[in-house]
C-alpha cells in the first residue's frame, strides 16, 4: 500500500464510521429548551419523523404550491435569516405583486398561540393555507395543489414513507409542513448559553448591561427566552392605520385597530427590516423610534405613554448602545446554517 | 346494609320498569331527517329570481350555503339527544339539494317537539387540529370556497348575488360571508348563533323500525336584509368577516322555521 492509498482507505473508512453513527443515531424531533415553556403545538397529534421533516421540507421549497409554480415558502422565508425575507419591507408574491406586511421569521413555531402579524391564525397546521390562498402571495386553490402532489410519484412514496399511505390527504399535507416548521427551533444563542449555564455563554460588560436595560425596558411585551408575550399592541410605528388595521382586521374589536404581534426578537440581527411594514432598516432606527419616533392614537399601547406625558420609552444613547449588544447575543448561528433546514 | 341497597336498587329497577310500561312502546332506537328548504317571498328560491329586499333593492341569487353544527333533538318533556359531535357537522348548499336533507341515525325513540342547532362551526372545532378536520370541514376539499385561510375559521353562511344597486367596477355582485367563532387565545367578534325551533303543532315521533320523522324547516334568504337590522346591497355590496357581518348575523337568527313534521 502506499502512502496515497493509504490516505484514501483512512480517509474511507472515517467517512464510512461518520456516516454509521449518523444513522445509528435515532431522529430527534424538535428541541425542547429547558429555557422555553412548553410548546404549545400538541406534537403528540402530529409526532414529527424523519420522513415527514423531510416531506415537509420538500413542500416547504416546493414552487408547484402556488398558482403559476412560480413561488414557494422558502422564497420568502430564507434559512439563513431565520426564515424572514432580506431587503424585502413587505412581501413579494406572485406576479411580483407586494404584501402589506413584512414576511415574520419562522422559528420557535412551536410555542406560538397564534400566527402572523395578526393572530388571524390559531393553530400551526393551518399556517400554509394562508399563504398559499393569499391573492398577493401564492393566490392557489389548494385543492389544486393536493391534485398536482397526487400527480407526483416522488411524492406519493415520500408520503408513504412519512404517514404510512400513497393517499394525499389535507391532513397529511399540512402535517408535514407542520413537521418541518416544528424542528425550527432557535435556541442556541451565546444568550441560551448564558442563561443555561453551558459552555460559550460569557456575555462582555455592555452585553450583561444591555440585559439589565432589556428587563427593565423591553421584556413587557418581549417576554421569556421566547422575546414575545404573543400579544397585540399598537407600538405607536403610525398613527393612521386605514392602510392595515392589523389584529382589528382580524377580531373587528375597536380596540384591536392598530395592534400588531410582538414579534420575537432571536436572530434580530437578520431579519431585517423591522416592523409589521417594513419600516426600518436598522436596530437602531428601531430604538430611535421607541426612545423619540412613537406616534399618537387611541390604541397607542400604554406602557408606551409615560406618567409625564411623553410618548415612547426613555432611551439615552449608552443604553441604546448597550441594547445592541445584548440583541446581537441572540443571534444563534447553529440554527441559521443549519444545513438540514437550508436548500 | 347490604340487603337494604340490594332492595333499594330492585326498588329502583322496578320502578324504572313501571314507568317504562307506562308508555311500553318508546324504547330503542330510530332516525330522523331534517330538510332545509330554502325560501324567499314566501315560496321556495330560485337562484336568477328577482327578489326586493326591505331597503326596495332589487336583487338576485348566485350563492346561499351554510354550515349547520351541534344537533340537539328535545322531547316534550325536556329529554334533551345531542346528535354525537362527529356527526353534527352540516354544509347545507343551496345548489344541492342532497346537502340540505340531513339523517340522523340511532336517535332514541320518543316524541320530539323541538330541535336546537348552531349555524356556523363552533369555537373548539374551529380551532382543532387539522387531523380532525375531514369532510364539510377540509379546507382543501369540502370546506374548500367556505373556509378563510387569512383569519382561520369556516365561512357559516355564504350568500352571493346581483343587485343594479351593487357596484358595476365589480360585475354588480354582492357577497355576504359571515364567519368568526370568537377567537382562540385572543377574541375576536362572535356570530355564532344557536337557533331553537319548535314544532307547530305535531311531535316528531321516532320509533324503532319505522321510518324516519321528517323536519320540514324553511329557510328565508331574505331574512338577512331585515330585521332588526334593514340592510342596503347599494351601502354594503361586500362583507367578508368584518364588523358588519355583526348586523347580518343578527338578521339571519330568525330564519329558520319548522313549517311541519311529517311522520310516516
Amino acid at each position: 500500500m502506499n502512502k496515497s492509498t493509504y490516505l484514501i482507505v483512512l480517509f474511507a473508512w472515517i467517512f464510512a464510521s461518520c456516516g454509521e453513527k449518523e444513522h445509528d443515531q435515532p431522529f430527534a424531533g424538535p428541541q425542547l429548551p429547558s429555557n422555553f415553556p412548553p410548546p404549545v403545538y400538541d406534537l403528540s397529534l402530529n409526532p414529527v419523523t424523519e420522513a415527514g421533516f423531510a416531506l415537509g421540507k420538500k413542500l416547504f421549497y416546493e414552487k408547484a404550491l402556488s398558482r403559476d409554480s412560480t413561488i414557494a415558502c422558502a422564497d420568502c422565508h430564507i434559512s439563513f435569516s431565520a426564515f424572514s425575507h432580506p431587503e424585502h419591507p413587505t412581501s413579494h408574491g406572485i406576479d411580483n405583486l407586494f404584501g402589506r406586511r413584512n414576511a415574520i421569521a419562522a422559528q420557535n413555531l412551536i410555542w406560538a398561540k397564534e400566527f402572523f402579524w395578526d393572530g388571524g391564525v390559531p393553530n400551526l397546521d393551518l399556517v400554509p393555507l394562508n399563504a398559499i390562498q393569499s391573492p398577493v402571495e401564492m393566490d392557489a386553490n389548494p385543492a389544486v395543489v393536493l391534485e398536482r402532489l397526487r400527480q407526483n410519484a416522488q411524492y406519493k412514496a415520500m408520503f408513504k414513507a412519512a404517514f404510512g399511505t400513497e393517499e394525499i390527504t389535507t391532513a397529511h399535507f399540512l402535517q408535514s409542513l407542520s413537521q418541518f416548521m416544528a424542528m425550527l427551533v432557535s435556541a442556541n444563542s451565546r444568550y441560551d448559553k448564558y442563561v443555561r449555564g453551558e459552555s460559550g455563554g460569557d456575555l462582555s460588560s455592555d452585553e450583561l448591561a444591555g440585559l439589565a436595560v432589556f428587563k427593565a425596558k423591553c421584556a413587557s411585551c418581549h417576554d421569556t427566552d421566547l422575546f414575545t408575550d404573543n400579544s397585540f399592541r399598537n407600538n405607536g410605528i403610525l398613527n393612521d392605520f386605514s392602510f392595515d388595521r392589523g389584529r382589528n382586521e382580524v377580531s373587528q374589536l375597536p380596540e384591536d385597530v392598530g395592534k400588531f404581534r410582538v414579534p420575537s426578537l432571536r436572530n434580530v440581527t437578520v431579519t431585517d427590516p423591522y416592523m409589521h411594514n417594513g419600516k426600518f432598516k436598522t436596530l437602531a432606527m428601531v430604538l430611535d423610534h421607541y426612545a423619540s419616533g412613537v406616534q399618537d392614537s387611541p390604541t397607542l399601547d400604554p406602557l408606551l405613554r409615560q406618567p409625564d406625558g411623553t410618548l415612547g420609552i426613555p432611551l439615552n444613547a449608552q443604553e441604546k448602545t448597550e441594547l445592541i449588544a445584548f440583541l446581537k447575543t441572540l443571534d444563534d448561528e447553529t440554527f441559521l446554517r443549519d444545513v438540514r433546514f437550508a436548500q | 346494609m347490604q340487603i337494604k341497597s340490594l332492595l333499594f336498587a330492585a326498588f329502583c329497577v322496578l320502578t324504572i320498569a313501571a314507568c317504562k310500561k307506562d308508555n311500553d312502546e318508546i324504547k330503542g332506537f330510530g332516525s330522523i331527517e331534517i330538510e332545509f328548504d330554502n325560501q324567499a317571498a314566501g315560496s321556495a328560491l330560485v337562484f336568477g329570481k328577482d327578489y326586493t329586499n326591505a331597503a326596495g333593492e332589487s336583487l338576485q341569487f348566485t350563492t346561499f350555503d351554510y354550515y349547520i353544527s351541534n344537533i340537539v333533538l328535545v322531547t316534550a318533556d325536556g329529554a334533551r339527544f345531542v346528535v354525537p359531535q362527529e356527526k353534527s357537522y352540516f354544509l347545507c348548499k343551496h345548489d344541492d339539494a342532497d346537502t340540505r336533507e340531513i339523517k340522523i341515525d340511532d336517535v332514541p325513540a320518543g316524541d320530539y317537539t323541538s330541535i336546537e342547532f348552531m349555524v356556523g362551526i363552533d369555537s373548539a372545532k374551529s380551532v382543532s387540529p387539522i387531523g380532525e378536520r375531514t369532510g364539510v370541514l377540509d379546507p382543501a376539499a369540502g370546506a374548500n370556497g367556505h373556509y378563510w385561510s387569512w383569519n382561520s375559521g369556516y365561512i357559516f353562511v355564504k350568500m352571493e348575488g346581483t343587485s343594479p344597486v351593487a357596484p358595476p367596477d365589480f360585475g354588480n355582485i354582492f357577497q355576504y360571508h359571515v364567519g368568526l367563532f370568537g377567537g382562540f387565545d385572543s377574541p375576536t367578534l362572535n356570530n355564532l348563533k344557536t337557533i331553537k325551533l319548535t314544532v307547530p303543532d305535531e311531535a316528531a315521533e321516532v320509533r324503532e323500525g319505522k321510518g324516519a320523522p321528517h323536519f320540514h324547516l324553511f329557510v328565508d334568504a331574505m331574512a338577512i336584509f331585515s330585521s332588526p337590522t334593514n340592510v342596503s346591497i347599494a351601502a354594503t355590496p361586500f362583507s367578508h368577516g368584518d364588523a358588519f357581518s355583526a348586523t347580518l348575523s343578527a338578521n339571519y337568527v330568525d330564519m329558520f322555521m319548522i313549517d311541519h313534521v311529517h311522520n310516516p
